[in-house]
């Protein structure tokens, strides 16, 4: 079986409104189990399951709730972040659809380990259901006392509110997200101080992403170094894949790491719809590489991910037929982040539109060599001297194509230069 | 103490130092654009970058810390290309016609760029040009020269705690403007003009009136006079490239003299006038059971302020004019009258530290006659050190001279108006020797100067002792006023500032003021005090003789029709919220 379904187990076969389904398949069994341990044990679990974040930066998980259980200033806050804005990827809409409690029970039992006073669910404006459910979830929640004063009757007192975004891209970046909340403009702030350090209303402040959220109270079930085994040595635990593009079965599927890209897109998603040839496939978003199919055996782990310097680890596969020009797709991604940048610092608020220039210069045959250099070097600027995560990866896919697709980059200034020739 | 290594030189600094203080250490200056000394760390230019060995990305040095064992490159091919390619990201939406812009040859993009040594821009221009916003009568706002930097969000909102600028709109097509893109009219602007003086090009400047000095100047029928500000003596030289606290008293005169103004006077001898009336009306408050405590109204951001966001406090301000326009007041009445000048022929030019006082001159209650303003044009340090340049004077070789009479006689009182305190100062001076009929065995009120935010004082007036505070900034400031406001304020007498510092952080003093600079001004203030014979108001002769000729006694009618005004409440007035 390709799949593993253990963050999904529930999808599908409980209704997601019902606190009773949930609690008849184990649901907050696992926080009865945490709120008995010791609250280091608890970290100490997470830490040898080796959970990285599955926002797409994997950043591992128990480095920061060390953080916050250490810090001593209250309130502390809790943030689950369901901002999901990166094109290509729905894994955290269809958990808070299917399994919403899991991800309260998740939130419940890192809040009881750090210490943590209150929590925040920051959900994307245009998730309607999702935020719907959430908050019904919560009030279910409350009403059985997971949620509120003396949870389970220990002296551990714990809240969630939900609040969604505008709409903005950037506030799925943590920073941007927290002046979000604070009812700010989403425009990162400089690290140091981090959020565990100084976060929401500068206090320190945890934020994770839904689907790091699921996964605790699997780890709390079958222990972290049992949860250490599932997936490769450097990426543990299942991935939630969002497969869309080309294939004939777009949807979730949730594997463990180290499936190759290619079975995610043949076995599970049924190869590319109506025959047509495979051109090109993006990992993880917008702000993914894109790599051509003779890379498709890849696997899926976070130190693969890690060579193209991006935060491809959200777990989004987006697959391209040949129908699609290369240059086009590429505009189309510039422009999105044009649209989408905060406009704090230089390289990502002025390197977009020039960008987004030199491939429309592509598109229309009027580029040269000089473009090319021009091009390379300012993705790489960008990449190397933005502030936030946003300027960092988005010129990944640009990146990524002068790397494996130069030749469609060469044969478009070869066109442009005949062109030009026969203007003569 | 941590160790490491920038541009293979070892170095040991302090932990929490920054890789940009760190390479100072050792003689490594790393270019910055947002950066600036005082300010918050904003990290938003990435001109500062650095490449740290075994990283992949590069880092802002400006707020990235030291580590044990860190290696640093601050010059690699890596770090070289960055910064050109932002520069060259800057200037792509910039109005980069820099031979028609007031800050040529003074502006940190420019000069950066030169440094740099970026001769073409592999970028074309995208500059969507935005209107300028120049409806008032201090400050202009150039959208099409800003880069974005934050510094001017950064003063406004943190150091004057004002946040009428903040960033609107996002990525490409974000631009710093008042709230809804309106005015700075519109908005709660008192114009400190301290946006302006750390602006690093020209996307804010004071609104340049030296043309109409110059026409007026060359006006035969036309007699010009011009005052200049306490601060100014202690601070232009730094236009003309002396240091930071360089006394030019003497040359400036000479210099005025040389531009074609037909006197040269001083105001510090209305600063002395403005203690003889204020110090009078806080004896009067006292004694009468008047309205206390009394605060000062030298500073017209101040004024601005209390009229649009505590117009509940308005009775707490002195009534006496700035010195300002004591000047204007009298030169528009007492020397007109003396010289036998037909006031449409007089023109008073004042040259100021300050932006906030081109508005103070233009308001409809500074004019002795309501026809012709008491102060016609006010011009920055920066404008004057712009017209001396214009004139070729070879400021260094001037000789130097004195005020011109009657306005030019002062004393050390009124040269330390120009500091934090310095009013403060010099109205204990005269109120504490008028009350206690003795004089002052200290006349140094060391207590009310220097840099500290608020600063407070005890003194002793007659049988009761008396609380006296300062502050400058209006985010210090406004903490006095909410006091007053609640009728909470221990204090008999309070003297606001606006600009950091006092007069001499005012926002049209040279470019490049910071708290060190601040210091070096303060100090040579103080030094410009003790070397005068007369140090308190009430000694100076000409105060005296002008009172027995025209004034009559302090806070006479003709006094109060001269040298005081009045306040009215501009809060929810049209535009302001």
């Amino acid at each position: 079986m390709l799949e593993m379904k253990k963050i999904t187990r529930r999808c599908g076969k409980i209704n997601p409104l019902s606190i009773e389904d949930f609690m008849a398949t184990d649901g907050y069994e696992m926080l009865k189990k945490a709120i008995k341990m010791d609250k280091i044990a608890i970290i100490e679990e997470v830490e040898k399951s080796y959970l990285r974040g599955r926002g797409g930066a994997g950043f591992p998980v128990a480095i920061k709730m060390k953080g916050l259980a250490k810090e001593i200033a209250t309130p502390k806050y809790m943030i689950c972040n369901a901002d999901e804005g990166e094109p290509g990827n729905f894994k955290d809409r269809y958990l808070m659809e299917n399994d919403p409690h899991q991800i309260i029970e998740g939130m419940i039992i890192v809040a009881y380990a750090t210490q943590a006073n209150q929590g925040y669910i920051y959900i994307r404006g245009e998730y309607d259901n999702a935020i719907n459910i959430m908050k019904w979830t919560i009030e279910q929640a409350r009403k059985n006392h997971f949620l509120g004063k003396n949870i389970l009757g220990c002296d551990f007192d714990f809240d969630i509110e939900v609040r969604s975004g505008a709409g903005s891209y950037v506030c799925g970046e943590e920073f941007a997200l927290i002046e979000s909340l604070e009812g700010k403009p989403g425009r990162t702030r400089v690290k140091p101080p981090f959020p565990t350090q100084k976060g929401l209303f500068n206090q320190p402040t945890l934020i994770n992403n839904v689907e790091t959220f699921a996964n605790i109270p699997f780890i709390v079930d079958i222990g972290g170094q049992a949860y250490a085994k599932i997936g490769t040595p450097s990426s543990t635990g299942t991935k939630l894949i969002s497969l869309s593009g080309n294939v004939k079965h777009k949807g979730v599927y949730e594997v463990p790491f180290g499936t190759p890209i290619i079975d995610v897109i043949n076995k599970l998603g049924g190869g590319i719809a109506n025959n047509r040839k495979l051109k090109m496939v993006q990992l993880g978003g917008a702000c993914g590489p894109i790599i051509p199919e003779y890379m498709l055996d890849m696997v899926i782990d976070y130190e693969r991910f890690e060579e193209f310097e991006s935060k491809t680890g959200a777990g989004a596969i987006i697959v391209i037929d040949n129908r699609f020009d290369m240059f086009d797709i590429l505009l189309r991604i510039v422009e999105f982040f044009a649209h989408e940048s905060c406009g704090k610092c230089t390289p990502c608020r002025e390197g977009h539109i020039q960008l987004a220039n030199l491939i429309k210069k592509f598109i229309n045959c009027e580029a040269t060599i000089k473009d090319l250099i021009s091009l390379e070097s300012l993705a790489r600027v960008m990449h190397q001297t933005s502030l936030c995560g946003l300027g960092q990866s988005s010129p990944t896919s640009i990146i990524a194509t002068l790397r494996y697709f130069r030749d469609e980059y060469l044969d478009r200034i070869e066109s442009s230069d005949m062109i030009k020739g026969e203007g003569k | 103490m941590i160790h490491l290594k920038i541009n293979n030189i070892d170095l040991v600094v302090e932990e929490n130092t920054t890789i940009l203080n760190a390479a100072k250490a050792c003689n490594i200056k790393i270019p910055t654009l947002c950066y600036y000394p005082d300010l918050n760390i904003k990290s938003d230019c990435r001109i500062c970058v650095v490449e740290i060995v075994g990283q992949k990305g590069l880092v802002p040095s400006c707020s990235t810390i030291v580590r044990e064992g860190m290696e640093i490159k601050t010059n690699s091919p890596r770090v070289l290309n960055a910064r050109r390619t932002i520069t060259e990201l800057l200037l792509s939406n910039h109005d980069a016609n820099c031979t028609a812009c007031v800050k040529n040859m003074n502006c940190e993009l420019q000069s950066l760029a030169n440094k740099l040594g970026i001769d073409q821009n592999r970028f074309p221009s995208v500059l969507e040009r935005h209107p300028i916003d120049d409806n008032n009568p201090a400050i202009v706002r150039n959208p099409n020269r800003c880069i974005k930097c934050g510094r001017c969000i950064d003063v406004c909102k943190n150091i004057q705690g004002m946040n009428v600028l903040e960033n609107m709109n996002r990525g490409h097509d974000m631009v710093i403007t008042p709230a809804y893109g309106k005015y700075l009219s519109d908005d709660l602007c008192v114009f400190c003009g301290q946006c302006a003086s750390v602006c690093p090009v020209a996307a804010i400047t004071e609104k340049d009136e030296t043309d109409h000095v110059w026409k007026e100047l060359h006006d035969p029928n036309k007699h010009v006079i011009v005052q200049i500000a306490p601060a100014i003596r202690v601070s232009l030289g730094e236009e003309i490239g002396k240091k930071p606290g360089s006394i030019v008293t003497g040359k400036i005169v000479s210099a005025l003299r040389l531009l074609g103004f037909d006197r040269v006077f001083d105001t510090d001898f209305t600063a002395d006038l403005t203690i003889i009336e204020e110090g009078n009306e806080l004896i009067h408050r006292i004694t009468t059971g008047g309205i206390l405590p009394m605060m000062t109204s030298c500073c017209p951001g101040w004024i601005s302020f209390v009229e649009q966001r505590y117009p509940e406090i308005i009775d707490h301000i002195s009534t006496c004019k700035s010195p300002q326009q004591m000047f204007g007041a009298l030169a528009k009445s007492y020397y007109a009258k003396k010289e036998n000048i037909d006031l449409d022929n007089l023109v008073v030019v004042s040259i100021m530290p300050c932006t906030a006082k081109k508005y103070e001159a233009k308001r409809s209650e500074m004019s002795v006659d309501g026809k012709h303003q008491d102060v016609d044009i006010v011009l920055t340090t920066r404008e004057l050190g712009k017209m001396i340049r214009q004139m070729g004077i070879d400021f260094e070789s001037l000789p130097e001279e004195d005020f011109d009479n009657p306005f030019g006689i002062t004393t050390g009182a009124a040269a330390i108006f120009g500091a934090t305190g310095g009013v403060m100062e010099a109205a204990l001076r005269t109120v504490s020797e008028i009350v206690n009929q003795k004089p002052l065995e200290n006349i140094n009120f060391t207590e009310v100067r220097g840099l500290q935010g608020i600063k407070e004082a005890e003194v002793t007036l007659g049988d009761a002792k008396i609380k006296v505070a300062v502050a400058h900034t209006l985010a210090n400031a406004k903490q006095l006023a909410e006091q007053v406001k609640n009728k909470t304020s221990p204090y008999t007498f309070i003297e606001i500032m606006t600009c950091p510092g006092g007069c001499i952080g005012g926002g049209g003093q040279s470019y490049g003021t910071t708290n060190r600079i601040r210091q070096q001004r303060i100090d040579a203030t103080y030094h410009v005090d003790e070397t005068l014979t007369i140090r308190k108001s009430h000694e100076n002769p000409a105060i005296q003789s002008i009172y027995n000729d025209f004034l009559e006694k302090p806070l006479s009618k003709v006094s109060h029709k001269l040298l005081h005004t009045h306040y009215h409440s501009r809060k929810n007035s049209e535009g302001s919220n």
